[in-house]
């Protein structure tokens, strides 16, 4: 017997549960990669079966039709019309939500006209009694010319159902249920003796719409079969209303609600969180605890991790045998990973609110209470959803605006998204705020630190508004405004959902990002260790010439010594060269080194200055914050890190795009160079502009 | 009595008459927009844009520009 997997996919309407099927079914055997240098669109997963057949469960972008009009619909849809597509399903799954089976089947109709084995999977059923809805499954499973999984994912109830029907996949229709091409006989007649070979609802799905298709020469049908637009979307028209008597003569027998059970929980909450002032309120009140937790929550677990990965490296400088590979792993090895490691718990919490957020519904209706204010500046409601998603990381948060319909409403939110504070700048912020602002409160409950993070995020949103605005009277791109979210009923979110998105992202952090990191921190290391000149090699002897007069002590002598060598090494000649450039802005050397690292992801700055200092270590201090508060600047003997130049820091942090997979990702949805170039340049010279005011203002 | 859905009140009820099949995006027609239809107006949003709608069992939200191009039939005056 062959062992093949079996392909499934999982199509369904936005907001039907679709997500939590995925997860009952295939748990954390999971292959979601989105962060730095990957980007999947399809979510893939492995599922055991019964007979030991295991099954690739591909987890599709919500879709209310097979007519595309987002980039996201058409992932679907290109995928269901190329039968070559490696991912191309056995079987489709799909996930309906029972107390929107009607308009949910439309989707399902138009899978069964691709005559693809598709099993009908209603979600949700836990909640039919309650909402009085009854279904007499026989009738509807031998209309709808398929097998009907009744399931909740949210109970796990029916999934061991599902997963035999998708064993037994070869029992199941692929007839289609009804016969679409009645809308114009004529002219499908003819569509059909030109390509007697092929499906007749494809041939329609690739003269409606703009999608790529590998199979036929599109322009062939195009050219022979061209309609009107506005015929076109009569057609359209027509189609989906047949479509929807079919579903309405089918659900009159299949489907009873009795509509005096239903409840109106959703239309109470609603009118609070869409309210004029207490939606607001509620809005910036969840904000404002989301990024004081960050700051606050998350102190206890990241001085932790700081404090252990100090005593490793300690630990292992003292009990390896001394020698070049022991340096590397306690001066370039453990505190680079430590670097990585130490913002888990702030990653953690922000995709912990993120996905709470959108699981609950709440996120409709935070588009819904923002549309017409972010219009204002070029964007669209949907924009807070990419907006807030990028606190997180751009990357995502970028392929989020695959659902803005508008063109130049997603290409301002694509352009502007970098501006917001992405969990990449948390490293950089968390230590500079706890190097230059003191840890005291202000009105007796609100952490100074907290408030300038917070402060660091509405100034980088301000940005992505501001740049917006700029954008929106500058740019002339034309495209049709349209705008139609669905605004979900309210849902407590699921503990496993929202722990699998955590452990995903968390997990994409650490070995994409950390692998960046990781590899650099060692580059870092022999950057560091080895120098050029004479300079470099005889070190002991020139700070022993240098000291002749006034005699070092031992430790005094050999701190001397490692800092001549930095300054001498390659990485040190390297910031040296770009301090004239770096210092109008209060920065030294071995900060330009950290800026030049940084260029490719912004997290690579603290691991830097820890390999810096660790190698150039000139005091006992343990911790990188410790070492970097400990620096003084040779030539004034003040602090490197003081009030003004930690702001400067923290303004280019703010605006710079030191983020190589955001110009990658950009490059990609916007299909050219122009727009990332474009965002490279006006942040970057943004960035230094405004930290060369910020510190010569302070100084 | 013949209008629009964007003059509709908070909780009024109409049938959907017609529409610019043109200017309509699809997505709404597949959403249940559809002649014949019920549809009610159920939030509308700070500084009156979008408006928050039940189309046939859909809750969605849609542009006051969207709105004025579908024309409805009040099914019961609300009793003020």
């Amino acid at each position: 017997m062959s062992l093949k997997n079996i392909n499934v996919a999982l199509i369904g309407n936005p907001n039907v549960g679709k997500t939590s099927v995925f997860n009952q079914l295939t748990g954390l055997n999971q292959q979601v990669g989105n962060y730095p240098g990957i980007t999947v669109e399809k979510k893939m997963g492995f599922c055991k079966l019964p007979n030991n057949v295991k099954a690739n469960i591909l987890d599709l972008p919500g879709t209310y039709s097979l007519n595309a009009s987002s980039i996201d619909e058409s992932v679907v849809i290109e995928l269901l019309l190329n039968k070559n597509d490696r991912l191309y399903p056995d079987v489709a799954l799909v996930v309906t939500d029972v107390e929107n089976l009607k308009r949910n089947l439309l989707l399902y109709t138009q899978i069964k006209d691709l005559e693809i084995p598709t099993i009908l999977v209603i979600n949700m059923a836990d909640r039919m009694e309650h909402k009085g809805i009854t279904l007499d499954i026989p009738y509807l499973e031998q209309h709808l010319k398929t097998k009907i999984a009744l399931i909740s994912s949210r109970k796990g109830h029916g999934i061991e159902e599902l997963k035999n029907l998708i064993v037994s996949y070869k029992t199941i229709s692929a007839e289609p249920c009804l016969n679409a091409s009645i809308i114009d006989p004529e002219y499908f007649n003819s569509l059909r003796h030109a390509f007697p070979n092929q499906l007749l609802y494809k041939l329609w799905l690739v003269i409606t719409q703009d999608v790529n298709f590998l199979n036929l020469e599109r322009n062939e049908i195009r050219s022979s079969f061209t309609k009107s637009h506005s015929d076109l979307k009569r057609l359209q028209q027509k189609e989906t209303i047949k479509r929807y008597q079919f579903i309405n003569d089918v659900l009159k027998e299949g489907l009873k609600i009795d509509s005096s059970v239903a409840k109106d929980f959703r239309s109470k909450l609603d009118r609070v969180l869409t309210h004029k002032v207490w939606g607001y309120l509620i809005f910036f009140m969840i904000l404002f605890v989301i990024f004081q937790s960050i700051f606050e929550w998350s102190k206890i677990p990241m001085d932790f991790i700081d404090s252990t990965f100090a005593t490793l490296s300690t630990l292992a400088g003292e009990h390896l045998p001394s020698g070049m590979l022991t340096n590397l792993i306690s001066q370039g090895i453990i505190p680079g990973i430590g670097g990585i490691l130490i913002f888990i718990p702030q990653i953690a919490f922000l995709f912990l609110f993120i996905s709470i957020l959108e699981e609950s519904g709440y996120m409709s209706r935070v588009v819904f209470l923002m549309d017409k204010i972010m219009r204002r500046f070029g964007l669209s409601g949907k924009s807070v959803v990419p907006l807030i998603s990028g606190t997180a990381c751009a990357i995502p948060a970028i392929m989020a605006t695959r659902n803005i319909e508008n063109w130049k409403e997603r290409l301002i939110t694509i352009l502007v998204t970098p501006f917001t504070t992405c969990s990449a700048r948390l490293p950089v912020y968390a230590i500079i705020i706890g190097l230059v602002i003191p840890d005291t409160y202000v009105f007796g409950i609100l952490n100074l630190q907290g408030l300038t993070l917070m402060l660091l995020y509405v100034i980088g949103f301000g940005m992505a508004i501001l740049a917006a605005y700029i954008l929106n009277l500058i740019l002339k791109v034309k495209g049709k405004t349209f705008f139609v979210v669905e605004m979900p009923n309210y849902k407590l979110p699921m503990f496993k959902n929202v722990a699998i998105n955590v452990i995903e992202k968390t997990k994409a952090f650490v070995f994409g990002a950390g692998k960046i990191i990781l590899a650099i921190s060692i580059i870092l290391w022999f950057l560091a260790s080895y120098g050029p000149g004479k300079e470099f090699k005889d070190a002991e002897k020139i700070v022993f010439e240098n000291a002749k007069e006034n005699p070092l002590s031992s430790t005094e002598f050999d701190n001397a010594v490692a800092s001549q060598k930095l300054e001498n090494s390659y990485i040190g000649l390297m910031g040296k060269s770009i301090e004239p450039v770096i210092s109008p802005l209060g920065y030294d050397w071995k900060i330009g080194i950290a800026i030049i690292s940084s260029f490719a992801a912004r997290e690579v700055f603290v691991g830097t200055l820890a390999t810096i200092y660790s190698v150039g270590g000139t005091d006992n201090e343990n911790t990188i914050k410790n070492k970097m508060a400990a620096e003084i600047n040779p030539v004034t003997g003040e602090k490197i890190f003081n009030f003004a130049s930690g702001i400067s820091l923290l303004m280019f942090y703010a605006f710079a795009m030191q983020c190589a997979s955001t110009l990658a990702i950009t490059k990609k949805e916007t299909n050219s160079w122009k727009w990332p170039a474009g965002q490279l340049v006006f942040m970057s010279t943004l960035a230094y502009l405004v930290a060369l005011i910020a510190f010569q203002v302070l100084k | 009595m013949q209008t629009t859905i964007h003059s509709l009140k908070k909780g009024q009820k109409a049938t959907i008459l017609d529409f610019d099949i043109d200017l309509i995006p699809l997505k709404l027609l597949e959403m249940g927009c559809l002649p014949g239809n019920e549809v009610e107006l159920l939030q509308i949003a700070p500084f009156g844009d979008p408006l928050y709608l039940d189309i046939n069992g859909s809750h969605l939200a849609i542009r006051i520009e969207t709105a004025k191009l579908i024309e409805v039939e009040l099914i019961n005056n609300i009793t003020k």
